[in-house]
């Protein structure tokens, strides 16, 4: 005991140079020093550029006029609107080319991840190569191969290619017909809500009473019927308000009908093809991470090979696949600030037009950022809380 | 005790016997692979259909009826399309006369002809290091990375920027295609390793300070698009320097390629520490190793072999990244193939598409390289990891 005491009373075992406390706060203090003094030189640089060149700083600039004319909007803007509504505009188009290129990425990415682990072998070969070539290939690249190599070259209005269901293709994109709604479409909406409502219901109830009873009930098939059921029988009770507005050829353009810009059209798909060879990839390696006992397991407890997959193995690849899967959905948002490159006005490309319009370089790329940072820390928040809940829930 | 009735036994072993003629050759492994079910069948069938449609017509373009030759566009367009096209109506292939005709281009911009033989002899003296780096069985890898990765990158500055020992001055806008690529991705992964590193240990240091910088920096940078991070450095750069002092353009997108990938390492690495177990850490403790040996002695080694798929991941993806500097206007490999589009002498509907590939091919072989040898070191370096 009396050893022990002793050296408890000794802690320093030298110079004060060598013990580690000190030393981290002697380095954090030089660290802390070092980057309030070159942040302080940066603000002072700003501070005396700004005055020079003339540059107000400050968001004042959003209220101004922009002048700009932007060809995609899915919000009303017209050039006499703001910077700010510019921006919003590029904001919610970023987020509508993120949207649709992750579900179709997912699809494809699901189908070629299946096939490469297929036993067919000409099917696994196709998937392979897929794979290889677009994942060894910059986007930004694809995204001109779509757009100059492709689409640019298509021809003119006066000759354009029919396509099924009356839409047509041409140099400035895919015209489809355009649903007109007439007078009491809003009970379709309506019905289509209270579809999903009850589907989710039916698939509730019936999760109980095959927890209590072990009697099951066909969740699929009285979904698909509620949720497209319902909406069929409300068109045909509200008198079939929905009409089509077709694409007419005229003397130089086409009138009517609903466009798809090749400017978005280049970048959806190139951004899909693109992620997509990632997402096989993770879907490959998600369903090769289950191990091969669980499907003898479920083998011999008597499931169908249908089963296994759904009950069994794809919950188990969820675990795995679910972390990369949200970070590709991530790459896939932040590449489609690649549009300025092919002038699809998203986020980058108006927050771009309004930099170089008025010059408030630090704010407009502190917009950029935020919207970016916002877009990425919620989805890795979402993907958190996910992920907690689907992990494995252990003793 | 018990009485057997052995009436015959074998006493010579039975020859061993051809399989079946239905499980070998070449109709079993077709049975087998291609049409073991019916939904195989019908699998084998889409996918010769997609072959069929799709493999010819890529020939048939790229090679076939492709223009490998010629002087200016007419070799590459229809008597339809403009006036003297030489080809036959409803024509179509690669205009690889036009590739040909911006090769130089292509390879080195709009560096001066009679000074190229620079760029040339920094490409073969990095094939001359880099090789013997790749090849395991080659010894003295120490001095040979020292010559790679810190020699190299100053002679090369110096032989490719000149001003100095008589080699005229050549400014960075004249650097073009190919030339920046490689030069620009090689700066980044040299830069971006040892600061990927660097930042990936401050994340896991016990300082509060320091931790929280580099977990706000790694964060902001990997939430945001490169093509932000560009931005910033090309309009942003200029307004934190004191009036007067200008950095050259080139010098701007090298560093914000190399932040930015500099992030992405900083998480590769962390996976890789956090992937070594605390004995590890405890016994280079226990032998009285200091902050700095423990590391390089003991737990880098470790983590970097378990990491090396993640860094060659990162390598690929800063390659492809690189062609994002177009959109600042420099001219890297594809921006020089895309700002040739718009040259008159060489406009035709299958220009871009050329042009387009022939980049292409050159970045997949690249890329492809470096993952086909990342994965030739895994299993190389595979010792007794695997379970």
């Amino acid at each position: 005991m009396a050893s022990q005491e002793v050296i408890r009373e000794e802690p320093s075992r030298g110079s004060f140079i060598n013990d580690p406390k000190v030393r981290s706060l002697v380095f954090q203090t030089v660290v802390v020093v070092l980057l309030v003094g070159g942040v302080w030189w940066i603000v002072n640089n700003v501070i005396d550029n700004l005055t020079r060149l003339h540059i107000a700083s400050g968001f004042g600039f959003l209220r101004g006029r922009a002048g700009f004319d932007i060809s995609d909007s899915a919000i009303a803007y017209t050039s006499d609107s703001t910077y700010g509504r510019a921006i919003i505009v590029g904001i919610i188009n970023t987020l509508i080319v993120a949207a649709v290129g992750i579900v179709t990425a997912s699809i494809i990415g699901f189908f070629v991840g299946i096939g490469r682990l297929s036993r067919n072998w000409l099917i696994q070969k196709i998937c392979t190569v897929y794979v290889e070539i677009f994942r060894n290939i910059p986007p930004l690249l694809v995204i001109f191969f779509w757009y100059s190599g492709v689409l640019a070259v298509l021809p003119t209005p006066k000759e354009s290619i029919h396509l099924p269901f009356g839409s047509l293709l041409n140099q400035r994109g895919i015209y489809f017909p355009r649903a007109v709604w007439g007078d009491g479409s809003w009970l379709i909406f309506v019905a289509f809500l209270v579809g999903i409502a009850m589907a989710w219901f039916v698939a509730r109830m019936a999760r109980q009473r095959q927890m209590a009873t072990g009697q099951q009930f066909p969740v699929l098939w009285t979904s698909v019927a509620l949720i497209v059921g319902l909406p069929l029988l409300a068109y045909a009770l509200s008198g079939f308000p929905l009409s089509l507005d077709f694409p007419k050829q005229s003397t130089f353009n086409l009138t009517g009908g609903f466009v798809v810009k090749p400017e978005f059209l280049s970048l959806y798909l190139a951004l899909s093809f693109y992620t997509a060879a990632f997402i096989a990839e993770i879907v490959r390696a998600g369903i090769r991470g289950v191990a091969r006992g669980q499907s003898e397991a479920s083998e011999a407890l008597g499931l169908r090979s249908g089963q296994a997959l759904r009950l069994v193995v794809v919950p188990q690849a969820m675990r795995i696949v679910i972390p990369p899967l949200a970070s590709q959905y991530l790459n896939l948002t932040k590449n489609s600030s690649l549009a300025i490159a092919i002038g699809y006005p998203d986020l980058t490309a108006t927050a771009g037009t309004v930099l170089n319009q008025t010059g408030q370089a630090i704010e407009c790329v502190l917009i950029m950022m935020t919207v970016y940072l916002s877009i990425s820390l919620l989805t890795s928040l979402f993907m958190n809380w996910f992920n907690a809940k689907m992990a494995l829930v252990e003793r | 005790m018990q009485e057997h009735d052995m009436s015959w036994v074998r006493t010579e072993m039975v020859l061993a016997q051809p399989a079946p003629a239905g499980v070998t050759g070449m109709g079993a492994w077709v049975r087998k692979n291609l049409i073991g079910s019916v939904s195989d069948t019908i699998m084998t069938i889409i996918g010769i259909a997609l072959v069929a449609l799709i493999v010819p017509q890529v020939i048939n373009w790229a090679f076939i009826n492709a223009q490998w030759t010629g002087p200016d566009r007419t070799v590459c367009l229809t008597a339809a399309q403009a006036q003297g096209g030489i080809q036959p109506d409803g024509w179509s292939g690669a205009c690889w006369a036009f590739v040909n005709a911006k090769f130089g281009q292509i390879l080195f911009g709009t560096y001066p002809t009679e000074e190229r033989w620079r760029p040339i002899l920094v490409g073969i003296l990095l094939f001359v290091l880099l090789v013997p780096m790749l090849m395991p069985k080659v010894p003295r890898k120490g001095l040979n990375a020292v010559l790679l990765l810190i020699v190299l990158p100053i002679v090369s500055f110096f032989l490719l920027s000149g001003g100095a020992f008589g080699l005229p001055h050549v400014e960075t806008p004249r650097w073009g295609g190919l030339l920046i690529t490689l030069s620009l991705s090689f700066v980044a992964i040299v830069v971006s390793l040892p600061l990927g590193i660097v930042l990936a240990l401050g994340r896991r240091s016990n300082m509060p300070i320091v931790k929280m910088l580099c977990v706000i920096f790694i964060e902001a940078v990997r939430g945001v698009p490169l093509i932000t991070v560009l931005f910033m450095a090309s309009v942003m750069l200029p307004l934190f320097l004191p009036a007067g002092v200008t950095f050259d353009k080139y010098l701007r997108a090298l560093i914000g390629v190399s932040l930015f990938s500099a992030a992405y390492m900083a998480e590769v690495v962390r996976g890789g520490l956090q992937a070594i177990p605390k004995g590890q850490y405890e016994g280079a403790d226990s032998l009285g190793l200091g902050y700095w040996q423990k590391m390089y002695f003991v737990v880098m080694p470790q983590a970097l072999k378990l990491v090396i798929p993640g860094i060659v991941n990162t390598f690929i993806g800063m390659f492809k990244d690189s062609s994002l500097v177009s959109i600042i206007s420099m001219f890297d490999l594809l921006g020089i193939v895309k700002q040739n589009f718009s040259d008159p002498n060489w406009a035709t509907p299958v220009t871009a598409k050329s042009g387009l590939v022939f980049a292409a091919f050159i970045f997949w072989l690249f890329c492809f390289g470096m993952s086909r040898y990342s994965m030739y070191t895994e299993r190389r370096l595979d010792t007794g990891h695997k379970r």
